[in-house]
């Protein structure tokens, strides 16, 4: 049977793995290339790595720490962060990475995401989006949660897929660094939109909240979190034994 | 040396490095001369069967795979590069594939329950079939990872191992000293670098 990924997120900026809450305040965390060996090692299913760099200079040392870290670490890799171009899919395709995420690139140019799912396949092609409730709705934001496009999520999410992406990944900045849950209600209107595999992302405080997911939304396909993974406050192995023993299917 | 076809379909930084990390030599190649002197050969493959296929025949790739398979050579194909060792695929028309193991190709759509995703994309377990040198070191209901919308349909003779999606799926295939797995051992931790390691021991 398919199992439930559990998915590590590392925060990339100048080369070292840091974690915003509520995406404005960053702490620098640890080494990225260390972070994703230890965790490929105690049974992560997969890894984003997340471009927060804004400059070139950064953007160049991003490629080099996913190319070290792709020629060490064998489970798939996602990258997101910058990627505005077809070009962008390419430099990070070839330093090893398998799926690529876009976020506000797919907003400002709606051609991206059929061009790179024609170039590469819509198995490569990852729409991350930052959704948040404005007024009873729920809006994409654009540039890290900074800006309300005013684009309904659901349906643009859907947009997106029809056009070629191959995965979701929805951020709901409402329960982002709140750590009190997954936004259950956010992800079954996601789930029910799209036939593609949704990742949940946002609010994962401790181990029940998995559980919680999965059991409240059965067609979430994995759950992303970052801090509660890198500062330690929970094991993936302890969590990966827990939905285990939940009759979740997971890989042990 | 193991040869790991180029023929401009996928990403093949993985695949290389998965074999530097098992200690084999790998050259990625499109020299019909470097790939007759290799001890064994990688199909690798991602992207859509007709594009893959029409390279792999206008380039004469296809001519050296299949006479090197008759020299008795190890030929491992990866995800759609196991495809292309079949007769034939319908994913978006009808293509002729390597015909090195008799079977075709076709959408998983057609076969799984309603309500599943597709493609199937991430970690499934493997239910070993007809016993094969890969899985020398594989202990039964080891994970791999998936990520195929099309399967290989055969005569069971040939499958090594299924998976399950709703239904089982083929997820490995023998023929002789040809050899095809639908998922990526390159993805699939140390149990996908054992995989390509008990390949690298097959004798030709």
């Amino acid at each position: 049977m398919i199992t439930k990924r559990i998915i590590p997120c590392l925060d990339v900026k100048d080369g070292r793995v840091v974690k915003g809450v509520n995406f404005r305040w960053l702490s620098d965390v640890n080494s990225p290339v260390e972070l994703a060996e230890y965790y490929s090692d105690n049974g992560a299913d997969e890894l984003v790595f997340y471009d927060i760099t804004a400059s070139s200079d950064g953007r160049k040392i991003f490629t080099e720490i996913l190319s070290e870290t792709a020629r060490k670490v064998f489970i798939p890799l996602t990258v997101g962060g910058g990627i505005s171009a077809v070009s962008d899919f390419e430099r990070v395709l070839s330093c090893g990475a398998d799926k690529v995420s876009v976020n506000t690139g797919a907003i400002n140019n709606p051609a991206l995401i059929p061009e790179a799912a024609k170039l590469y396949g819509s198995q490569c092609v990852v729409i991350s989006a930052d959704v948040q409730r404005v007024g009873g709705e729920f809006h994409v934001f654009a540039r890290g949660g900074r800006d309300d496009t005013g684009i309904e999520a659901v349906s643009w999410i859907r947009r997106c897929v029809d056009s070629g992406a191959g995965e979701v990944v929805l951020n709901s900045i409402d329960t982002d660094g709140v750590k009190r849950g997954f936004d259950i209600e956010m992800l079954k209107a996601v789930c029910d939109a799209v036939n593609v595999p949704v990742i949940a992302s946002g609010g994962a405080g401790c181990i029940d909240d998995f559980v919680e997911l999965f059991r409240e939304v059965p067609g979430a396909d994995a759950g992303l979190a970052a801090s509660i993974f890198h500062f330690g406050e929970v094991k993936i192995s302890d969590l990966k034994k827990t939905l285990h023993d939940e009759n979740i299917p997971v890989r042990l | 040396m193991t040869a790991i076809i180029n023929y401009g379909v996928g990403n093949l930084f993985s695949l290389e490095s998965s074999f530097n990390a098992i200690g084999y030599d790998v050259t990625i190649t499109s020299n019909p001369e470097e790939i007759r002197n290799a001890e064994r050969i990688i199909l690798p493959g991602v992207g859509a069967f007709g594009d893959a296929a029409g390279k792999l025949f206008s380039s004469g790739l296809a001519d050296v795979l299949i006479s090197e398979s008759k020299r008795g050579k190890p030929i491992l194909g990866i995800c759609l590069g196991m495809q292309l060792l079949f007769t034939k695929s319908y994913e978006f028309g009808e293509y002729d594939g390597l015909n090195l193991i008799p079977g075709e190709v076709k959408p998983i759509r057609d076969v799984i329950p309603g309500g599943l995703k597709i493609p199937q994309m991430g970690w499934n377990s493997l239910t070993f079939i007809n016993p094969s040198e890969i899985y020398s070191r594989t202990q039964k209901d080891s994970y791999v990872y998936f990520v195929h919308s099309y399967a290989a349909f055969c005569d069971g003779k040939y499958i090594t191992s299924t998976t399950d999606y709703g239904v089982p799926l083929t997820a490995s295939v023998q023929n002789g000293n040809i050899y095809g797995v639908q998922y990526h051992p390159e993805k699939s931790g140390n149990v996908g670098l054992d995989i390509l390691r008990s390949f690298c021991e097959v004798k030709s």
